[in-house]
């Protein structure tokens, strides 16, 4: 069913009993053109443009739980394009613009918001090195603008900058940027798969991946042998645990990641907010909370829960830039399980199994990377080679030096 | 028809009123009120408006899950939105008001979303606002961001402080409840050191809100005594008003609300202490909280949770009404008619789900119309409740009532257990969820592991609390167990009875308006696992964190699906338990708290200088040393290189990394540490390092001081200190420990200045004690020597240059530093000495070419940076393999060059962009960036240092600054990096 405003007002007036899934509970045939292991954003969305844009319809998504029940649904729903590196701005961008047809080419809403991105800088050299990315952004043909404090001030007035350890001099904004609705971005993608013959096949755990010959031929699942052609893998926060299945060892480490979010309050911050003299990110939902986030844990875990320290530390940060926010309160603060890869930039690559491919070590990155790495990953899927803006994510990265480091903190995963 | 306070009874201070003021109208209450319990008594029904119909709301509960009296209390800067009114201690001069209504709590415009409800049911945003595209941001999204959200923020910064402490214990008791008392009393008493938390402003939780008696006493009384015979022992800490809220790994999260029962708080005292609890077993003792029923318009003013309506009957002397019915699929609906038949009232009808009464309740079948197997219908009232409609055995029949009191069982308070990720399991007999497994030596004990017999809580209680004090080693004697009358309050599940018409009406999560008939949609439209049911239409996302909604939906859900509630699943309670103020998890690091200043020895008189500082890390270094000659700070700037240049100037080099290195196999250590060869650097010299990182590239540059054979001192740069010391440490402690060798990181025990100039060698010679000489022969450039300065003050002294002129660099321990430069000061000024800052040095620094942080930033090698000639071929070290990789050693890399504008007068900055001339600036004639700019008043011209693709090969090309981003665009020179003195004869001379 296509949603519009006439299936609306339809049942409004017959108790929404017009309405269908909105992805069928599908169970496994015995054999795919394609299975996409792990049914978050990532998987789903490149389903989505296997379907859509390279004529692959016979796909299944296996997810070993509920759909977006990973790093999906634990993140902070930040969408963006303004990185500093010729390999990630492309990528990014190309995202940026997927993201902003999202809605109609799934034909749902998943309340993408070009709110802006406000990152504040503190210092003279910080703000040199925001000029730098700025410029780099704008060599792009993406959009940056360098602001001074009271341009700041004027966007969003409430920030310290009077008493502040460290002053706000200026910051980088991408007007572009924003936030999307993470929960609505997963459906819409299953949804839209699903309309083009998509398998949607929930609690369906992968367990082993068969190859003959070098060749990918299927995955065991604990739903049964599923024979594929192709075999794509996208399960970041457990990308070591199921590439182990095919015997590989990935360039990643595993952290956690906590996120937060207030009770839900009036109107108040109006765009996204980094700071840039600790490690702070924040934004309002629709909804009405502040949800936000600061550095990971710093040791390797898969538990999906955070430490105290980090707690306090992302709060003393919130509080250092945004003192106003003292007596809102957290009501909820969760964990994410990060591939973190040791230069910090993701991985979208074929394997040396044949048939077998790859994407993770999203790092912080995962979410807003959502339709840019659906749409490269279905390529390189598709045509058995990378699409030319996800081409610099090669695996063998690491042995050749083309790394992607960001962040300049080198191969210290937890540092990025 | 409304509640009111009963004329006697109840644990309140009925000789101290206390005036408060609702949405501006005026009130009184008494010492011991919560805010809710003190509005019920004065008649007030409607608290608040629900989150998206705007439907009048009153109290449900009587503590933190009460999902619609919020309110925002107090105002001004201390103005706090969402506040439960059920968990507000009731202040003298306390002012509230309702929220997310407009114009008024009675008359709320925004209740026409109610009619609307058709149409605005779950999921209704991801159906629609795509047509036209742009109009989200413009249109849909600022009417839905205006109309969402609860209560307002204040919006400035919050008056109050808070603080951070830490304590630990044998044994913690979170709750101080029956099952809590007797936990801790039994654990106490066998010597364990115990910490008891409670919420509330006093002990007793349930016991405050029924009418037992233990030992024959009232049941508040035995919690008061437990609490004094505690209070005596030397081993035993209580927390009131403390709140275990949130579980990590080996340690909990408390939060202690010391000033919120007051206007604001007093001197010196924080609004609350935030608490760090690390307990070797923990005992969780945090009651249960009741489940509402689901009917049709089961949200009206006046429908109360049955243990909740007791609690204000009992502890707070206030009925909830007048005339009053029951509903309840559970015992605890019966004990709530008792006790309003103790208080004289008679209710008007008992409706239980279930088929045949309790029969421990003979007393209130025989003063109550009882209704078996029977259900409410459906409600009337416009702002409260005025009558119920209840069917049974066919029948329906209508009662006029203005409270009705609702009892859906009970969910033991497991969060903090959930918090360690342990999957709850599902009681049929309880029908609710309990901790699942033990995890990290929680141990669930009373209405918290689902046990609801007093009799049962003091027994099982008192063998957790004797187990986890023998866990320890301290045997606890055969508890003394109280002796009590046998209660119940067993119950079971309510089953839905679904009704397409009525089920837009059933209210399962109050606050966010989520209906049985959402989640109908929901199973229609897919969103079955419990997840998806959650966060598909909101459901326990409320700020009671679906306290009371999860379960009656789960149970909606398992009937949908035809599976049982544990197959249809659970979600995991998060922390906090309690929302928690921002301000109290940051503590006291706020405003220049936030981070430690690091201020060096000169602080004090550079201020005085009038120098303005520069933060470098968590460094304040002084920027400049202006004087009144000076025109601008550029000419400040300019006339300090100008003096170093040709006289001698001193500055604060005090914030550069030094790191001693000590030991036989100090120089083994360094030269695997190091690129360069640190072990050929001869005692008594000084020599330069490079360090890479394992990946192969730069870690940092600098230089090492050998002062003896087995001592070196490394001088890291001040950016990057703390990563080389953690870095060497790590070397040190996990890649070599077998070597002889010891580290310790002295930057802040030692003040150190450069003094460096032509004239520098005389200043130098005038602080050093005779006999030395400091020439150009005794001692040259790179010379180290560790001596005495000033008559016996112990010293440093390396002949350094970073300025590229003759220089010395002289340390001290750093309580002589001030001294020390008063006294460069004094014997350099008949050489015109003046002192520089880091501008200055920064000036300096590019005019030589010397990379520094915005060189060496992580993304750079010893390539780039034109050092690959300084690392040693002949030995390992760190990053020697992976820094031969072959794009680490493409020529075609943006690598160091210097820029010189064509025109000297047009301004150069960093971070501006180095494109090809004569093509459209774009990613594809992007060449590099300017890393350091400056003007250089010795060159006359801005100069700059960058990287550009190739650019060692492109010597003399000229090429485009774009800067598009702050406007600038100029034609430029690729130069060689070093603008001054390029073969360093300066220093020698």
């Amino acid at each position: 069913m296509t949603f519009s405003g006439f299936q609306l007002l339809r049942n409004a007036l017959n108790g929404g009993t017009g309405w269908t899934p909105h992805w069928r509970k599908a169970e496994p045939k015995p054999a795919y053109d394609v299975v996409i292991v792990g049914g978050g954003g990532h998987g789903l969305a490149t389903a989505h443009y296997l379907a859509k844009d390279f004529g692959v319809n016979n796909v299944a998504v296996i997810e070993k739980g509920w759909i977006g029940s990973g790093n999906a649904g634990r993140n902070t729903t930040i969408i963006r394009s303004n990185y500093l590196l010729p390999g990630n701005i492309p990528f990014y961008e190309l995202g940026m613009k997927l993201w902003e047809g999202l809605e109609q080419d799934l034909n749902y809403n998943a309340m993408v918001s070009q709110r802006g991105v406000l990152n504040l800088c503190h210092s003279d050299a910080q703000r040199d090195a925001f000029a730098r990315r700025g410029n780099a952004m704008r060599l792009h043909g993406v959009d940056a603008e360098l602001i001074d404090r009271e341009a700041v001030r004027g966007m969003a007035p409430y920030l310290d900058f009077d008493n502040a350890r460290f002053p706000i001099i200026g910051g980088l904004v991408q007007r572009r940027g924003g936030t999307a609705r993470h929960d609505a971005v997963v459906w819409g993608y299953a949804r839209a798969a699903d309309k083009r013959g998509v398998d949607i096949i929930e609690n369906c755990e992968a367990t082993g991946l068969r190859s003959e010959g070098g060749k990918i031929v299927g995955v065991e699942t604990t739903k049964g042998f599923v024979g594929a052609n192709r075999v794509g893998l996208s399960v970041a926060g457990n990308s070591s645990r199921v590439a182990a299945l095919a015997d590989m060892r990935l360039p990643i480490e595993t952290y956690a990641l906590q996120a937060f979010v207030t009770e839900s309050i009036k109107p108040l911050i109006d765009c996204v907010v980094t700071f840039g003299a600790g490690h702070f990110y924040i934004s309002q939902s629709d909804k009405g909370s502040l949800v936000f986030g600061g550095d990971l844990d710093p040791f390797p875990s898969y538990a999906q829960r955070g430490s105290l320290h980090v707690f306090s530390d992302v709060a003393e940060n919130a509080m250092a830039v945004m003192p106003m926010l003292g007596r809102l309160r957290i009501l909820r603060s969760w964990g994410g399980v990060m591939d973190m890869s040791m230069d910090g930039s993701p991985i979208i690559d074929a394997t040396p199994i044949e048939g077998l491919f790859f994407n993770g070590g999203w790092c912080y990155g995962g979410f807003k990377a959502t339709p840019a790495a659906g749409f490269c990953f279905a390529h390189l899927i598709a045509k058995g080679e990378p699409h030319q803006a996800a081409a610099p994510f090669r695996l063998d990265r690491f042995a050749t030096g083309r790394v992607i480091d960001e962040k300049g903190v080198g191969a210290t995963p937890n540092l990025h | 028809m409304s509640g009111f306070r009963l004329a006697d009874g109840g644990l309140i201070d009925r000789s101290r009123p206390l005036k408060f003021t609702f949405d501006g109208k005026a009130y009184t209450g008494y010492a011991g009120d919560t805010l809710a319990s003190a509005l019920l008594a004065n008649g007030v029904r409607l608290f608040g408006r629900s989150f998206k119909y705007h439907r009048p709301r009153g109290v449900l509960s009587a503590g933190h899950e009460e999902p619609n009296a919020l309110v925002e209390l107090r105002e001004g800067a201390r103005r706090e939105p969402n506040v439960k009114a059920t968990a507000v201690e009731l202040y003298d001069g306390l002012v509230a008001r309702s929220q997310n209504r407009w114009p008024s709590l009675a008359f709320d415009a925004m209740a026409v979303n109610g009619l609307l409800k058709p149409i605005f049911s779950a999921g209704f945003y991801y159906k629609t606002f795509m047509w036209p595209a742009s109009f989200w941001e413009k249109l849909y999204e600022p009417v839905i961001r205006r109309a969402a959200g609860l209560g307002r923020a204040s919006g400035v910064e919050d008056p109050d402080t808070y603080e951070r402490s830490n304590a630990f214990c044998d044994v913690l008791v979170v709750g101080a409840g029956p099952a809590g008392l007797m936990a801790a009393l039994t654990a106490a008493r066998a010597g364990a050191d115990v910490i008891l938390c409670e919420d509330q402003p006093r002990v007793g939780g349930q016991l405050l809100s029924d009418r037992e008696f233990i030992d024959g006493r009232p049941a508040p009384e035995w919690a008061v005594s437990a609490a004094a015979e505690l209070a005596a022992l030397p081993n035993v800490r209580i927390m009131l008003r403390t709140t275990v809220t949130a579980a990590f790994d080996g340690c909990f999260a408390a939060l202690e609300r010391v000033s919120d029962h007051y206007p604001e708080p007093s001197a010196f005292q924080p609004r609350q202490r935030f608490w760090r609890i690390v307990a070797k077993r923990t005992i969780l003792a945090a009651g249960s909280t009741e489940r509402p029923l689901a009917f049709p318009d089961n949200d009206r003013p006046g429908i109360m949770l049955s243990s909740a309506v007791r609690t204000y009957l009992n502890r707070f002397g206030v009925a909830a009404g007048r005339v009053a019915a029951i509903y309840t699929s559970t015992d605890d609906g019966w004990l709530t008619a008792r006790d309003f038949l103790r208080a004289g009232l008679t209710p008007v009808v008992l409706v239980d789900t279930r088929a045949s009464a309790p029969a421990a309740f003979a007393d209130v079948a025989k003063a109550v119309p009882i209704m078996l197997e029977g259900a409410v219908l459906g409600t009337e009232g416009a702002k409260g409740l005025s009558a119920i409609i209840v069917a049974a055995g066919g029948a329906q029949k209508r009662f006029e009532v203005d409270a009705l009191a609702v009892s859906g069982g009970f969910n033991p308070a497991i969060q903090l257990a959930s918090h360690f990720g342990g999957k709850p399991s599902w009681s049929e007999n309880i029908s609710a969820f309990l901790a699942g497994g033990t995890a990290q030596g929680v141990e669930p004990a009373g209405a918290a592991a689902g046990v609801f017999g007093l009799a049962e809580i003091f027994a099982e209680a008192a063998a957790a609390g004797a187990a986890c004090a023998a866990a320890q080693g301290f045997a606890a004697p055969a508890p003394k167990l109280p002796t009590v009358a046998q209660t119940s309050t067993a119950g079971s599940l309510a089953a839905w009875r679904p009704n397409p018409a009525k089920d837009g009406k059933i209210f399962v999560d109050f606050q966010h308006d989520v209906t049985a008939s959402d989640v109908v949609l929901a199973h229609r439209e897919g969103y079955r696992s419990v997840e998806h049911l959650k966060r598909y239409t909101t459901l326990g996302m409320a700020t009671e964190q679906g306290r009371t909604a999860n379960i009656s939906a789960l149970a909606m859900m398992a009937q949908l699906t035809g599976r049982t509630i544990p197959e249809t699943g659970v979600t995991l309670a998060r922390p906090p338990v309690v929302p928690l103020a921002l301000g109290a998890v940051a503590g006291d690091h706020r405003r220049g708290a936030f981070r430690p200043v690091r201020e060096t020895a000169i602080h004090a008189l550079s201020s005085e200088a009038g120098a303005p500082f520069v933060d470098v890390g968590q460094w304040k270094r002084p920027q400049y040393f202006p004087i009144p000659e000076d025109a601008d700070l550029a000419a400040t700037a300019a006339r300090e290189v100008e003096t170093v240049r040709t006289r001698v100037g001193v500055t604060d080099v005090s914030t550069l990394g030094k790191i001693e290195v000590l030991g036989a196999d100090a120089g083994v250590f360094l030269d695997r540490v190091c690129a360069t060869r640190a072990s050929a650097i001869r005692p008594g010299r000084c020599g330069y390092f490079v360090m890479l990182r394992e990946d192969g590239f730069m870690m940092d540059d600098g230089m090492i001081a050998r002062f003896a054979p087995d001592h070196f001192l490394v001088y890291a740069s001040t950016a990057h200190a703390a990563s080389v010391y953690r870095h060497m440490l790590f070397c040190r402690q996990a890649l070599w420990p077998e070597l002889d060798v010891n580290l310790a990181a002295v930057t802040d025990g030692w003040a150190q200045f450069a003094i460096a100039g032509p004239r520098s060698p005389a200043v130098v010679q005038a602080l050093v004690d005779a006999p030395r000489a400091i020439t150009r022969t005794v001692f040259p450039p790179m010379s180290a020597a560790e001596l005495t300065i000033c008559d016996g003050v112990p010293a440093r002294l390396c002949a350094l240059s970073f300025s590229g002129e003759r220089a010395f660099e002289v340390a001290v321990p750093a309580g002589y530093g001030a001294a020390l430069f008063r006294r460069i000061l004094d014997v350099g000024a008949a050489y015109g000495i003046a002192p520089y800052g880091s501008e200055a040095m920064g000036v300096m620094r590019i005019e030589k070419g010397h990379p520094a942080g915005s060189e060496i930033n992580g993304q750079t090698t010893a390539y780039d940076l034109g050092l690959a000639r300084a690392l040693s071929k002949d030995k390992d070290h760190i990053g020697r393999v992976l820094s031969a990789r072959p794009a680490l050693n493409d020529r075609k890399r943006a690598r160091l060059v210097g820029l010189t504008p064509l025109d000297p007068n047009d301004r150069l900055r960093a971070g501006a962009h180095v494109v090809e001339t004569g093509v459209a600036p774009s990613a594809a004639s992007d060449l590099g960036w300017l890393s350091s700019a400056a003007w250089s008043p010795t060159l006359r011209s801005f100069i700059a240092l960058g990287f550009v693709s190739g650019g060692p090969d492109r010597l003399g090309d000229e090429v485009r600054i774009f800067d598009p981003v702050r406007g600038g665009d100029c034609a430029a020179r690729i130069v060689a990096p070093c603008f001054y003195d390029p073969n360093g004869e300066r220093p020698r001379v």
